[in-house]
């Protein structure tokens, strides 16, 4: 049985390399893969827990976050289409025509 | 308390029209007055007026078949406030009625005498307007008199007093805007307000009797007040009769508030007969006979009241002496007769003094308006003369008219070299007996009358308070001989002066008659004066109006006729008639020429051409230091005082101070108006900062994030 430490630490690089996708690219598509990123870091950590606790709510919660991320990603990749067909491009730093 | 259960009896209930008919008359002339011809405005008038005498001739009636019994009329609920319950109501009663008769008797011959005399008036003075206004106010006169007559209360008789003086002083300024001989000028106005704020002293006295009334007395009607007077010191009794004798002074032109009458007479001639000589001016007498039961409480008061009239009625019949102006001798002698009145009210003869107003309301109605016969007469004579030159001119060219022009002006610088003729006075007449036979006629009826000769009306009245005040005041007796010698004497002055000797003026010669419609009203005052008398005659069973006052005043006294005391006064007349005769009958005065008294005399003379300098006097101890305070309150206190340096210098100065440099400069620019602009350039700055953090990187947000989350968990974790 692999310690729940291990899981946890796992999950820790998986987020942190999320969070620094979403900081340093500027691909919207790349971003979004660093979304799902850090979001099955965290249902890595829950599973864990879930697995440590012997308890199957965890386990309920993370299918309800992969359903909305599903329904996130769909909404997006959307979102995506629609930008790149007005701007021919999808690099975030183009998208700041709502700053203040 | 006289119960009023008569009021279903006899024609009492209409009492209230005593005073809607007049009001009526002077809505109908107020309202449609403008459609109608003057004889048209003229004869509504006289309706109404002679509505008024038709009731209180039915009022007199039934009083007299329900034997005299007092009946109060009530009309209106008027003021109910604590203790205090004031109602219009009318008093009939024997006193009541004989003044009702008076003033609508006198008063309608008066109003249709008026249609006549204004006519010519408003002719003379150029604005024919104002013919309606002259009725509309002889009605409201009418109405407020007879309001004064038939209050039941003081506060009632005190709002037709007040109604009494309003008119007075509208028909005294009723040419307000020139002088009696019709210059544009301020006297006729000056003269109103005169007699107005001369009234106003003496309502002050009234309303201070009032309110000492109320005070002790609880009331002001009169059978209450007169019921609890008894109760009371006579103290309190002495004041309310001594306040009540200055407003007396005020109305009836009494020492030392007469001054306005004389001036009064700028008003048309017949408001001078009506208000100022029959019927207004003796609203003081009414009073003190109304309120006789207080008067004989308290003798001291009586005393004061009967030398007040007794000096008046002497000190006036000396200023009607040196008089040139034809009415102004009319006005002394008005003044003269109602100190006769009041003196005997004072004495405590109630009907001698009533007695003598009701005739002196006859003969000296009578002498006014025969006064403005004989004025209009003139005028008649001065507008046929100015027309004459015209015709002149067109006639015979050049040479003749010219001669009688030089001629005619000659003559009118004679006059004193005053270029404006006046009607009025007595210098510029003479020898109308021959023009104007019917006024000289009436005129000398009128004379006689006053001069007390027997059988007229005078006569009898005037013996009866000679007689009472040569049985219990002495003094007063003898100031009243004197002042029936002087009465006579300038009577027969006039006479002389206005009727014999040779005209002194073009107009005088041509001076053309009165129509009958002025004449006619002046045959029925002529009659009154001539057998006026016959209401009380001093002899067994003819004291008809002492019998009919006995009902109000209960004690009466009748006196039978003092043989002495008549032939005393009538020889007196006589002497001065015949006095008159030798100064002015036998010589008459020719133009241009001064008074005879004026040699003999010496000062005398002028003093009394000059009123005894008592107007001069008043302006000298009373007006012209009031007028200075007025001007020093005025300029000094407040125009340089209040005005320059309180408000503007203090008040405003402190203010702009205050405004500019402290709340503006230092408050408001300083502290508000500062901090609102840091407030603005504040959140300018700071959005300015924040906005660079609204970059719109997608990515810089991410950022904001992480390090929010980072935080907030590290807090969570290091709590």
């Amino acid at each position: 049985m692999i310690p729940v430490e291990y899981y946890i630490i796992l999950s820790a690089i998986l987020f942190t390399i999320g969070v620094t996708g979403v900081l340093v690219r500027r691909n919207a598509l790349i971003i979004f893969m660093s979304i799902e990123l850090m979001l099955n870091a965290a249902n890595l950590a829950i599973v864990a827990f879930s697995s440590v606790l012997k308890s199957f709510s965890g386990q309920i919660f993370v299918f309800f976050v992969i359903a909305v991320a599903a329904a996130e990603v769909a909404v997006g990749l959307a979102l995506i289409v629609e930008i790149f067909k007005t701007k021919h491009s999808i690099d975030v730093d183009q998208m700041n025509s709502l700053k203040g | 308390m006289h119960l009023s259960e008569a009021v279903n009896t006899g024609y009492f209930f209409l009492a209230p029209w005593l005073v809607f008919a007049p009001l009526i008359g002077l809505l109908i002339n107020l309202i449609f007055g403008s459609r109608f011809s003057e004889k048209g405005i003229g004869t509504v008038a006289s309706l109404a007026s002679g509505a008024s005498f038709v009731v209180s001739v039915l009022l007199a009636w039934s009083l007299a078949s329900s034997h005299g019994a007092a009946v109060t009329v009530p009309f209106l609920e008027w003021i109910h406030i604590g203790a205090l319950e004031l109602d219009w109501a009318f008093r009939v009663d024997s006193l009541s009625t004989t003044m009702m008769l008076v003033v609508s008797g006198v008063g309608t011959l008066i109003h249709i005498y008026a249609i006549g005399y204004m006519h010519e008036d408003v002719r003379f003075k150029q604005d024919p307007g104002r013919f309606r206004r002259f009725f509309i106010f002889l009605n409201l006169f009418i109405a407020m008199m007879m309001i004064l007559v038939s209050g039941d209360s003081y506060l009632m008789l005190f709002v037709g007093w007040e109604g009494v003086g309003l008119c007075s002083f509208l028909l005294i300024g009723f040419w307000y805007d020139m002088d009696t001989l019709g210059r544009p000028s301020w006297a006729n106005s000056n003269a109103a307000v005169k007699a107005f704020v001369t009234n106003r002293v003496g309502d002050f006295g009234f309303l201070l009797a009032a309110f000492t009334m109320f005070w002790a007395l609880g009331s002001f009607q009169f059978d209450e007040v007169f019921e609890a007077a008894h109760t009371v010191a006579p103290g309190i009794i002495v004041a309310i009769t001594l306040f009540m004798l200055i407003g007396v002074a005020g109305k009836s032109a009494q020492i030392p508030l007469y001054v306005w009458l004389p001036d009064a007479m700028a008003g048309p001639t017949p408001v001078s007969a009506l208000i100022h000589a029959a019927t207004m001016v003796t609203a003081g007498v009414y009073l003190i006979t109304r309120s006789a039961e207080l008067y004989m409480l308290v003798p001291q008061a009586q005393y004061i009241v009967a030398m007040t009239g007794a000096i008046t009625a002497l000190f006036a019949a000396t200023i009607a002496v040196g008089q040139y102006d034809i009415k102004k001798v009319l006005a002394y002698s008005t003044i003269s007769q109602l100190g006769f009145m009041v003196a005997a009210v004072g004495m405590g003869a109630f009907v001698a003094g009533m007695f003598h107003l009701v005739t002196h309301a006859f003969f000296k109605a009578l002498l006014f308006l025969s006064a403005g016969s004989v004025i209009l007469g003139l005028e008649r004579g001065h507008h046929h003369l100015a027309h004459g030159h015209h015709d002149d001119h067109g006639k015979s060219g050049g040479k003749a008219g010219k001669k009688k022009e030089s001629q005619h002006k000659d003559e009118e610088h004679g006059h004193d070299g005053h270029e404006v003729f006046d009607p009025g006075d007595m210098r510029n007449m003479g020898g109308l007996r021959k023009t104007m036979p019917v006024t000289f006629w009436l005129y000398l009826i009128g004379t006689l009358a006053l001069a007390g000769i027997v059988p007229f009306a005078g006569f009898w009245s005037k013996d009866e308070i000679l007689l009472d005040a040569s049985l219990h005041y002495p003094t007063v007796y003898l100031l009243l001989s004197i002042a029936a010698f002087f009465t006579a004497f300038y009577m027969g002055r006039q006479i002389w002066m206005v009727f014999f000797g040779e005209a002194r003026h073009e107009a005088a010669a041509h001076a053309e008659e009165s129509k009958p419609i002025i004449t006619v009203p002046l045959m029925v005052l002529a009659a009154l004066s001539l057998l006026g008398g016959a209401l009380n005659l001093p002899f067994e069973g003819f004291h008809t109006l002492g019998h009919w006052l006995e009902y109000t005043l209960h004690e009466v006294e009748a006196l039978p006729l003092n043989l002495q005391v008549a032939g005393i006064s009538t020889l007196l007349a006589l002497l001065a008639i015949l006095l008159s005769w030798l100064i002015y009958g036998r010589n008459p005065l020719k133009a241009g020429q001064p008074d005879p008294l004026k040699k003999p005399l010496g000062f005398l003379f002028t003093g009394m051409e000059n009123k005894w300098f008592v107007d001069e006097g008043y302006f000298a101890v009373i007006v012209n230091p009031f007028k200075k305070l007025s001007q020093f309150l005025a300029d000094v206190v407040d125009w340089r005082f209040w005005h320059d340096w309180f408000h503007e210098i203090v008040i405003a100065g402190t203010y702009n101070w205050l405004s500019t440099t402290a709340l503006n400069l230092y408050a408001d620019q300083k502290g508000i108006d500062a901090f609102a602009n840091w407030l603005g350039t504040a959140t300018q700055s700071l959005s300015a900062a924040m906005r660079k953090v609204q970059n719109g990187f997608v990515r810089s947000y991410a950022l904001s994030v992480l390090l929010g989350v980072v935080l907030i968990l590290g807090y969570l974790i290091v709590k």
